[in-house]
């Protein structure tokens, strides 16, 4: 419980410090914070691992006068690679977020924001409150607007104000819907709303907080803040822009979906939200392929892969009894979310150290690095097989458990979207992939430490290594699974 | 120990795999030490089972990888047979790669991924169930693709383009077969019967249609075979790995796997689709005969003349008939030694007397003795002249397709004779008969090139002359085939 405690309070703390205390200082107590709180989240996922849920109440005042947080597998998993991606990100910000590099103002403002951003995160991760959970969006899009806007470009703000503009929009839809929830029911504690008696204005405020969601969670046709915000950003920021921001709204998804009111999730609907994936995986993969420089392909992949997920929504559960695996689609989606994190973190880490040498992200301009900078290079090529879906790796394990539940209940169509999302991103990752590996000139004698290379490589190896052991996390996932996870939708 | 025994033979190259990614590229002896001693702990560990997997012993371990999915790895006697041929091939084609790159730049990065490439294969033959088998057979496409890549020059970035132009869509519509197959069926473990009641015979045939297609290609069936003449821009031990042990057996295994231990004899039979399959083993034989006899460069044609004897171990499995089935098994065997020969005397030629295309061969015999005579045999071989390996496989599969009552493969088995007969003895004729032009060059003053060929040879000559004992790849295939 006091891990719990420690992983919401202290990078809140050492944001303030980092704002507070002069330049050096500030970056010493933010990377005391990181390591504070990623060690507090390691030992929050062992102590959920071994006792089950961990639940916290805050004040002592239950649900529906208090608000309760909860630590469940999902939640575990979900601070567990976040904890790993912003560490990475920490270690891998040093030298190109130092002031001399990236100017004074981005030097300043990014490690409070970056601290900011996790702390909304873990909250979002482990709020059971509606209201609760609109707070910590909010703290979290700001965050993340900001850190859009910190280089300063004018691309850059103007990508940062459409996404403000985005975030906003979805914020305003789904408070919509919780005030419906509120003004039904007289609570918004998840675990009390499914025991509720069913209200007639529950299908609206499902779907309003439906749409809110998907905008903040960038999902096609409310995805275009994504890549020009994502691919403005300084690379470390577009890693934790990329890799955990839409994972939290996707976690209140399925929430809502799961665990708040599964007897609302009518076959429509459930289409509906596929159809948007499906569009989604096509779409970004199509315009990816279309893209000149790296971290724009890299940022529509993030808009296909994002897709995936929401095609697993009308396969969880289903036919259950045809697989040897409860949950098959719902477990899928969570690995394909986890790995698809790991991955890209991985994959815009190495877009920044590459942009260290080159200053620019053209692909043209990467010639030669798979010479000059093989770990990165590999840890590159290592995200890709895990996006492309190829095993080993986690991607593989949630496509094949996805794909599978797609058959077993007689739905072969959204595996055929897996697998052609799979060709596709073979197709958009082979590009930069061959040019790394083409000869050319890169400026010798400024070439990163190999251990600074070794970096993204520790991301990219534990998105592969989760295709390996893929047991643990399992076990860990099922851990307060939601039922309608491993009965359906 | 026991247990161990599978984990440890994937070990002993995925180990010195992953170190030597980190070895920097002037420390020779480091790297070198690593690949050889992998190589070498192998095959001890390969000798060590061979007994006791004679005697009917077999080794598994496991690992879940989701509950009821699990990664098994485990050794039978038709994993041996396989890995035994990859263990010695990669030592002998370790020994040849050091000597052949010499201090060529990227060392480090090339026997990191060779290891790996023999990583993969190793996990392959180990496999125990559909999803293990998948999961190295990707890995070996992964692994393959920076080797052919390797000289970084606009032919092989080329070839490795079109590798996976070919590679992407087969394993997608390979694991669109499993999945569906798994969906009904649960978990696929190839020593288990296969329930295949909650498919409709359309439905099960298509599945096998799915993998056929997703298999075929690394086997180079016709049409999906047109990577692997382009493939062979890769270094010399490159392409002797992947015609011999590596990618393309990967496929006609794969193919074995399928046929007998996941829909089995009697399902093929009934579903009629042994049939289609042995015809399309023969188009390949001969397409890939016919096609080799029009090229003008060495590797081009060895390519293509792979293309053709891979088709043998389909031919063998799709007819179904015991003989065929041990034919087809030790075709195996017999191809990877003969073709691995051919390949390292390529490379010798290429490097030692810088001969490439068929007419630079003029007299080279008398110059380069130890090559050429290894050149012949293995031609010779794969002609199919006896006692040498290839006359063995030829008369068990034709004996095979008369078992099975299909007299056709004897016609397709002496056209094809025929056409290899046309392409492979010119080859010999201009070696040892035509004299040399006035400007040729060549010695074999490269032991490290040169002593893996000749062991190659020989192994292959044994493998033929002493078919009969328990041992030689047809004794084993025997056994693999009785003991299903």
């Amino acid at each position: 419980m006091s891990a719990l405690v420690i992983l919401l309070a202290l990078p809140l703390l050492g944001a303030m410090a980092a704002v507070a205390l002069p330049p050096r200082a500030g970056r010493l107590a933010a990377l005391f914070a990181v390591a504070g709180s990623t060690a507090a989240a390691l030992w929050l996922t062992v102590q959920v691992a071994a006792q089950g849920v961990i639940r916290l109440e805050l004040g002592g005042w239950a649900p529906p006068l208090g608000i309760a947080l909860e630590v469940d597998g999902l939640a575990a998993t979900m601070i567990c690679m976040a904890a790993l991606v912003v560490l990475c990100v920490a270690l891998v910000a040093l030298p190109i977020m130092a002031p001399d590099k990236a100017g004074a103002r981005a030097a300043f403002g990014f490690w409070p924001l970056m601290l900011m951003l996790w702390a909304a995160l873990n909250s979002v991760f482990v709020s059971r409150d509606l209201f609760n959970l609109y707070v910590g969006l909010e703290l979290l899009s700001l965050a993340a607007v900001a850190l859009v806007a910190i280089g300063g470009k004018p691309a850059a703000i103007t990508a940062a104000i459409r996404y403000l503009f985005f975030a906003l929009a979805g914020s305003l839809l789904y408070l919509a819907g919780v005030v419906l929830i509120y003004a039904a029911h007289g609570t918004l504690d998840i675990g009390l709303l499914a025991r509720r008696v069913a209200a007639p204005t529950d299908p609206l405020a499902l779907a309003l907080m439906t749409a809110g969601l998907m905008a903040k969670t960038a999902l096609f046709p409310f995805h275009v803040w994504l890549p020009p915000a994502h691919a403005g950003a300084p690379a470390p920021a577009s890693a934790m822009l990329s890799a955990l921001v839409p994972k939290a709204s996707f976690v209140i998804l399925l929430r809502l979906w799961f665990e708040a009111m599964p007897e609302l999730a009518t076959e429509t609907a459930l289409l509906i939200i596929a159809l948007l994936g499906t569009g989604a995986v096509f779409w970004g993969s199509l315009r990816a392929m279309a893209q000149s420089r790296l971290k724009l392909i890299v940022a529509y992949s993030t808009v296909a892969q994002i897709g995936y997920l929401f095609v697993a929504f009308p396969l969880a559960g289903e036919g259950s009894t045809g697989v040897p695996w409860a949950a098959g689609a719902w477990n899928g989606a969570v690995f394909l979310a986890i790995s698809h994190g790991l991955a890209k973190s991985a994959m815009f880490l190495a877009a920044g150290q590459w942009m260290m040498v080159t200053s620019s992200d053209r692909l043209d301009d990467l010639r030669g690095m798979a010479q000059a900078m093989p770990m990165t290079a590999f840890a590159f090529a290592l995200s890709a097989v895990t996006l492309t879906g190829l095993p080993p790796s986690g991607g593989f394990t949630g496509k094949y458990l996805v794909m599978t539940a797609a058959f077993a209940s007689g739905q072969w169509g959204w595996a055929l979207v897996m697998a052609a999302g799979g060709l596709l991103a073979v197709a958009y990752l082979y590009r930069p992939l061959a040019l790394i590996f083409t000869p050319g000139d890169v400026a010798r004698g400024i070439l990163p430490s190999r251990a600074w290379q070794a970096v993204p490589l520790l991301l990219a190896g534990a998105s592969v290594l989760l295709g390996l052991a893929s047991a643990p996390p399992f076990d860990l996932l099922a851990i307060g699974r939601p039922g309608a996870a491993e009965d359906g939708l | 120990m026991t247990a161990l025994l599978p984990v440890l033979l994937l070990m002993s190259s995925l180990i010195p795999s992953v170190i030597t990614f980190f070895v920097a590229q002037d420390s020779y002896r480091v790297r070198n030490s690593l690949s050889l001693g992998g190589a070498i702990v192998k095959v001890v560990l390969i000798v060590l089972m061979l007994f006791a997997v004679a005697d009917g012993a077999y080794y598994e371990t496991e690992f879940p990888l989701a509950p009821g999915l699990v990664l098994l790895l485990r050794i039978d006697a038709l994993a041996l047979l396989f890995i035994s041929l990859s263990a010695i091939l990669w030592l002998l084609t370790t020994i040849y790669a050091i000597t052949y790159l010499g201090t060529k730049p990227n060392l480090s990065r090339f026997f990191g991924f060779f290891s790996l490439c023999v990583a993969a294969t190793t996990g392959l033959a180990l496999s125990g169930s559909l999803i293990s088998f998948f999961i190295f057979f990707e890995l070996l496409t992964l692994s393959t693709w920076p080797l052919v890549a390797h000289k970084q020059n606009e032919a092989s970035l080329s070839a490795a383009r079109r590798y996976l132009l070919y590679a992407m869509p087969s394993s997608a519509a390979l694991l669109w077969a499993i999945v569906w197959l798994e969906s009904t069926t649960g978990p696929v473990l190839f020593t288990e019967y296969t329930d295949m009641g909650a498919l409709d015979p359309m439905s099960q045939r298509a599945i096998f249609a799915l993998f056929i297609f997703g298999l075929g290609m690394k086997a180079a069936l016709v049409p999906l075979h047109g990577w692997l003449p382009t493939a062979m821009a890769a270094p010399a031990p490159v392409s002797a790995l992947l015609h011999a042990v590596a990618v393309v057996k990967a496929g006609a295994f794969g193919i074995v796997r399928v046929v007998s231990d996941v829909f089995g004899m009697e399902r093929v039979t009934a579903l009629g689709v042994g049939v289609p399959l042995a015809v399309l083993a023969s188009v390949t034989i001969l397409w890939g005969s016919f096609r080799a006899l029009q090229q003008q460069e060495i590797k081009k044609r060895l390519a293509f003349s792979t293309v053709s004897q891979v088709s043998y171990i389909i031919l063998g499995v799709a007819l179904a008939s015991p003989l065929a089935m041990i034919g087809g098994r030790a075709h195996l065997v017999h191809q990877g030694l003969m073709k691995i020969t051919l390949f390292f005397c390529a490379g010798i030629y290429d490097e030692r007397a810088d001969v490439r295309r068929i007419d630079g061969l003029n007299g080279l015999g008398p110059r380069m003795p130890w090559t050429s005579l290894c050149f012949s045999l293995g031609a010779l071989g794969m002609i199919g002249l006896p006692p040498l390996a290839g006359f063995i496989s030829k008369i068990y599969l034709g004996l095979g397709g008369l078992e099975a009552g299909a007299p056709w493969v004897l016609g397709v088995l002496a056209a094809s004779t025929l056409l290899n007969a046309a392409y492979f003895l010119p080859m010999i004729y201009r070696l040892w008969i035509l004299p040399a032009a006035d400007d040729a060059k060549g010695d074999e003053r490269s032991p490290g090139l040169v002593i893996p060929a000749v062991i190659a040879a020989l192994a292959a000559l044994g493998a033929g002359g002493l078919a009969a004992s328990a041992f030689s790849p047809l004794g084993w295939a025997t056994l693999i085939v009785m003991g299903e």
